[in-house]
């Protein structure tokens, strides 16, 4: 590669510098690691192991903290809560979401690019700052406490970065493969289904790991519109969790540990997507 | 109109509407309802009397709302200087090392993405205990022979607003780095061959070359660290608390919108009026210093 051109000009002072800088990724890596790989050692120790041997390794592994945590305490719960929540408001994201992009990528009409900049407006605008209005519409609604006002304020929230990324995506499908399903006899519908669908797979899977991972971490709006404890999402759960046993830092590691665990896990087998997913909306 | 263009409208419309509606109801109108709100008084949820830009007047010119408001606009004014000053230069730097192939790099880029999947909620919980007064940082000074320095990080009014940077900065350096590495990669190689066969150094290379073709990214980053230096919520909320304790040294417009909407900041009843005001004022500043950015960095912007 051409990278390794400019290597060959190193000279002492350059390799100095670099080396620095090579120290520094080391450094921050390792500032990744420690906490967690403390957090997960915490979790399995007494509190007052923490407190006096915050370094050392666990004397006796405590289990009973994980069952604790996720049976009386209601992790595994808010576990599933969050997962409901997201899944179901994802299905509609993607769903709503490509049709829209169809609508928006596959005619020409005088009014798309008013459209389009409807939904692209969502994207910039911090839906936090509305929280007033979307209060009372809620309870308007008499979805207060409910998944449902969840669901539909992460559907709201990922739809305009779908509908801005697919859209874009389907405008460089040809249009060839459309007019022979056309001649076939399969409608707008049809076409939307058999033929686009299909090819949009791979922006498909950036989309969703783009939305899904702020979603699933999302904590203002269930913090908003979830009071029962029964409805609770994971990020909220947390928090109501910190505020009741803010002394057995113990449980409290547990807590952490199940919060992040999955995301870590589902990244070692995932990685390139996540980065890919993650980056989509910021790399043309 | 022809039967085939009722046709084709209607296909649209079927295609286009139910999303529409959906970010219509929850996202548009409670924006132009904000803006609407903020012109009024209110008695706790009844709107009462037009006032105009009355409760502008009270964020920017009356206390207590304007000790408050500027305390918070200046500590957000902390968030983004301090996250570009600090988080976006290691990104850039990362990034470039990344570019050029260094030892581990594939290792490094992996790992240092793991942190920005994590939820703000529970990386704020974890090192709040970490940066507790007998938590890890503390322990950690003390082991390596340093007692003197150690704080209570979040609870000293001078630093505990860049103990809850910093720690954003953590969960977030991975982000800026592999926005960078991604927009050195997509250049072509012969600006470098060119450059090396010229003669240029390492330090010329990558001011004169590099930095102008990723323009660009520079942009998206700026803008996302604004958007994102508007909105600093849990951060505050998980590491040091709504009030922004210290004596409101961390405290953010975002902190001080949510207790100004939910639970006053005067007589502890919900204030509409002023808070759709903050609100309204969040979002002129985002979308001002958003669109400022973009023009002043498209001006620097070079075509290949």
């Amino acid at each position: 590669m051409t990278t390794d051109l400019r290597f060959r000009g190193a000279r002492p002072g350059r390799a100095i510098v670099l080396s620095v800088a090579q120290l520094l990724m080391g450094l921050y890596a390792l500032l990744i690691f420690y906490p967690l790989f403390n957090m997960i050692v915490s979790s399995f120790k007494t509190t007052r192991e923490i407190f006096q041997h915050p370094f050392a390794l666990p004397v006796h592994i405590v289990l009973s903290n994980y069952k604790v945590v996720w049976i009386d305490r209601g992790f595994g719960r808010y576990f599933a809560n969050s997962l409901v929540v997201t899944l179901v408001a994802m299905a509609f994201v993607l769903l709503l979401g490509s049709m829209a992009a169809y609508g928006v990528g596959r005619y020409r009409y005088r009014l798309r690019t008013f459209v389009f900049m409807l939904f692209l407006s969502g994207i910039m605008l911090p839906l936090k700052a509305a929280i007033i209005p979307l209060f009372m519409l809620i309870k308007g609604l008499g979805l207060m406490n409910t998944r449902a006002a969840i669901v539909l304020i992460f559907l709201a929230m990922g739809l305009p970065s779908t509908v801005f990324i697919l859209s874009g995506f389907m405008r460089s499908i040809p249009l060839e493969l459309e007019h022979a399903a056309r001649i076939d006899g399969c409608n707008d519908w049809g076409i939307y289904q058999r033929i686009v669908m299909p090819v949009t797979t791979p922006a498909i899977a950036l989309v969703t790991i783009y939305n899904a991972v702020p979603l699933w971490n999302d904590f203002f709006f269930p913090l908003v519109f979830l009071q029962s404890n029964a409805l609770k999402t994971l990020p909220v759960g947390l928090t109501t969790f910190f505020g009741q046993f803010s002394t057995d830092w113990s449980l409290l590691f547990t807590g952490l540990s199940i919060a992040i665990i999955p995301m870590l896990v589902l990244y070692l087998f995932m990685s390139r997507w996540f980065i890919r997913g993650l980056t989509a909306g910021a790399i043309k | 109109m022809t039967r085939v263009d009722v046709r084709k409208g209607l296909w649209i419309t079927l295609f286009v509407l139910p999303g529409l509606a959906v970010v219509g109801v929850f996202i548009l109108l409670p924006l132009f309802v904000s803006l609407f709100n903020s012109l009024f008084n209110w008695q706790q949820l009844i709107r009462g009397g037009f006032v105009g830009l009355d409760n502008f007047r009270k964020i920017l010119l009356a206390d207590p709302y304007r000790t408050r408001f500027f305390n918070a606009l200046g500590n957000n004014l902390k968030w983004f200087i301090v996250t570009m000053l600090v988080q976006n230069s290691i990104g850039l730097l990362f990034g470039y090392l990344l570019s050029r192939k260094v030892a581990a790099g594939g290792f490094y880029k992996r790992i240092f993405f793991i942190p920005v999947l994590f939820s703000i909620v529970a990386v704020g919980f974890l090192w709040g205990l970490y940066l507790k007064p007998n938590g890890l940082v503390n322990a950690f000074l003390k082991l390596v022979g340093l007692p003197g320095w150690t704080h209570a990080w979040l609870g000293e009014e001078k630093i505990a607003t860049f103990s809850v940077i910093v720690v954003n900065i953590w969960r977030w350096v991975g982000f800026p780095s592999l926005v960078f590495l991604a927009a050195i990669d997509s250049l072509p190689g012969e600006c470098f061959e060119a450059a090396y066969l010229d003669g240029a150094r390492e330090w010329t290379t990558f001011w004169k070359i590099v930095i102008p073709l990723i323009v660009p990214a520079i942009t998206v980053i700026t803008v996302l660290t604004i958007i994102g230096s508007l909105n600093v919520f849990e951060q505050v909320y998980t590491m040091t608390g709504l009030d922004g304790p210290p004596n409101y040294s961390t405290d953010t417009i975002g902190t001080l919108f949510y207790r100004t909407a939910f639970g006053s900041v005067d007589s502890g009843n919900p204030q509409i009026g002023i808070g759709s005001a903050i609100g309204v004022v969040i979002y002129l500043l985002t979308f001002v210093a958003s669109i400022g950015s973009i023009v002043a960095t498209r001006s620097r912007e070079v075509e290949l």
